[in-house]
């Protein structure tokens, strides 16, 4: 049967994404539930990362949205037609993988003209649109080399080029970037959003890194065993996290003992409003980010007396551990000039911010 | 050199990782004296003039007389039936053991092991306990299929299988098969195309070695065709062997070269790429 996908040219068509609808899908191997009835709406042109630890289901429900695994209820939508059942090969979708995935018995422009070959686009013109999609991600000039002649980044460009040429409706990224150098992979995840977002492509990004996932996407599923704990803007995550396990996750948090009382969360004597659903009185942890800690005199309101344990210089700002007087750890980020040596005492000041929390047995 | 060197390389000697390069030659020499006195004695009868002494081209040119083709008629038959079983056989790895690998290596990767171990089983049956077997299975084959001598290629099939299992397994293990396909998958190829543009030219080495393995296991091959009552290049050797010692040895150095050219095929391919060095 031939393929009848739109193939559209690289010229930038901003909103020409496809809506995708995850509606209650499972996926269990023997025993194991990958995904427990996943629902996720993502609009024309909307980049979201799927973000959570290993094994949470991230990658399965990429590979379920693919195609490349089956999955037992539920439905799968691509611009309101279901494709749970339809085959890889003909959900018009774009992939690139965590592994380097170029045939590495064709040279890069014939990687990238191969899926416009699949669909039988006439030689001239894949030519053509192989080249502008290799233009696209800076590598014009490497179209005659093979895979094992170019580095890591560079095969992942080829791959995204590679996706992209035929101009999918959905592009999914199955941690693209994790095999790579800090450095290349900051590079390379600016240039995904950048041309994502010129074509306009709906894209699914599944990584574990939080602070990729925040970096790049419009909004962030955060998925824990299977199911999404929350789904909304970087911003939104982090400053609202729905539990303790999205506050934990995404950025850093201490664990701090303390007492919910009412509509605030007691902490050495400091009463900080509790975030998200209310919570019986009784001891708790409170999720306390480095940013809501700052250093301060002993003279300060609230001041908590406390220790150094340890200190990273982090560049642009210092990032120090403190043991508290109850022996639990706390994580302050403060200016680079204030160099605090181990066992040294300081005091510490808690911002009046918002705190999430998590049951704590006595 | 120093102490850290010096203890270092005796432990290297100590472990056996990596033997001198006396030790090397030594085992070369060995190895290869072993290999080419026989050969050397096949080449130099076939030169000998007869009891009287003297050495001659005689034999070798006869094969080129007007009436070779007469006199070596059966041998020349044997020859062909090697060919074409060579042929059929490579066939039966192509058609059935090549696509049930990939299948398991992609779909069902817990049969590996079982699959693996059924191909090796024909390597610990020697040939005469797999005729035994095998006779009462012919006497079926032969009234389906006839008394074709092709027919002999189902029981190659069978003895060529741990070979070639472990020349395509290898080239199987050392490339990303699953992520390939997917990857080919995901740009609109079906399965068939896949297999045909993705898969097949990856795995070229390791097809073409099973191919070739086949090829020279099947014309070596002298037990079953001759318990089974077929002729092949063996059994046609053995029997002008006994009318002409010499024209059999020279058949034998002959199908011996092609087993090395098939072999060293194999080598120049396993260092072949596509263009240059890796980087």
């Amino acid at each position: 049967m031939t393929l009848t996908a739109p193939t559209r040219t690289m010229t930038a068509e901003p909103g020409s994404g496809a809506t995708v609808e995850l509606r209650g899908v499972v996926k269990s191997y023997g025993s194991m539930q990958a995904l427990s009835g996943i629902d996720l709406v993502m609009e024309p042109g909307e980049f979201i990362a799927l973000l959570g630890p290993s094994g949470c289901g991230k990658t399965t429900a990429l590979r379920a949205l693919s195609g490349l695994e089956t999955i037992d209820s539920g439905s799968i939508l691509i611009d309101g037609v279901d494709v749970a059942s339809t085959p890889t090969n003909k959900r018009d979708i774009g992939m690139v993988f965590q592994s380097y995935s170029l045939f590495p018995h064709m040279t890069v422009i014939e990687n990238v003209e191969f899926g416009l070959r699949m669909r039988k686009v006439a030689k001239a013109d894949r030519g053509a649109r192989a080249a502008e999609a290799l233009e696209m991600v800076g590598l014009g000039a490497h179209g005659a080399r093979f895979a094992h002649q170019l580095s890591g980044g560079q095969q992942q460009r080829v791959a995204l080029a590679r996706a992209l040429v035929t101009r999918p409706r959905v592009l999914l990224l199955d941690e693209p970037l994790s095999a790579l150098d800090a450095k290349v992979r900051v590079q390379l995840r600016e240039e995904i959003r950048r041309i994502t977002r010129d074509l306009g492509i709906t894209t699914v990004f599944v990584t574990h890194d939080q602070e990729e996932a925040l970096a790049v996407a419009d909004r962030v599923a955060v998925m824990r065993a299977g199911r999404i704990e929350q789904i909304g803007t970087p911003r939104e995550l982090y400053a609202t996290p729905a539990n303790p396990f999205v506050a934990d996750f995404v950025g850093l948090t201490s664990r701090i003992p303390g007492e919910i009382d009412g509509e605030v969360v007691v902490v050495h004597g400091i009463r900080l409003p509790l975030l998200g659903e209310p919570q019986p009185d009784g001891p708790v942890f409170a999720l306390i980010r480095p940013e809501d800690v700052a250093l301060a005199t002993a003279d300060a309101p609230g001041a908590i007396a406390a220790s150094v344990v340890s200190s990273s210089f982090l560049g642009s700002l210092r990032r120090t551990e403190f043991a508290l007087p109850d022996g639990s750890l706390i994580a302050v980020q403060h200016d680079v000039n204030d160099q605090p040596e181990v066992g040294d005492t300081a005091f510490l000041r808690l911002r009046m911010a918002p705190v999430a929390a998590s049951a704590r047995q006595q | 050199m120093s102490a850290v060197d010096r203890a270092t390389r005796l432990g290297a000697v100590r472990l056996g990782t990596e033997p001198s390069g006396i030790v090397r030659w030594i085992i070369l020499g060995v190895v290869g004296v072993v290999f080419s006195i026989p050969i050397v004695a096949m080449i130099l009868f076939s030169l000998k003039a007869g009891l009287a002494g003297g050495y001659t081209l005689d034999h070798w040119a006869s094969l080129f007389d007007d009436d070779a083709a007469r006199v070596y008629r059966n041998l020349f038959t044997g020859i062909g039936n090697s060919l074409l079983l060579a042929v059929v056989t490579v066939g039966i790895v192509l058609v059935v053991l090549l696509p049930t690998m990939i299948l398991v290596h992609l779909q069902f990767p817990r049969l590996r092991r079982v699959l693996e171990f059924i191909c090796i089983i024909p390597i610990t049956v020697p040939a005469i306990v797999l005729v035994v077997g095998l006779a009462p299975v012919y006497s079926v084959v032969v009234r389906i299929a006839g008394g074709s001598v092709w027919t002999l290629a189902f029981a190659y099939g069978i003895t060529v299988l741990p070979y070639a299992y472990r020349a395509i397994q290898s080239n199987l293990d050392a490339v990303d098969v699953v992520t390939l396909s997917e990857a080919g998958r995901t740009l609109s190829a079906d399965w068939g195309r896949v297999l045909l543009f993705v898969l097949l030219p990856n795995l070229k080495r390791g097809v073409l070695a099973a191919s070739f393995i086949s090829v020279a296991v099947v014309l070596g091959e002298f037990t079953i065709a001759s318990l089974l009552n077929r002729v092949n290049l063996q059994t046609a050797l053995l029997q002008v062997s006994q009318s002409n010692p010499y024209v059999a040895v020279i058949f034998a150095l002959l199908a011996l070269a092609l087993a090395f050219v098939l072999l060293l095929s194999i080598g120049r391919l396993g260092r072949t790429r596509r263009t240059g060095s890796e980087s």
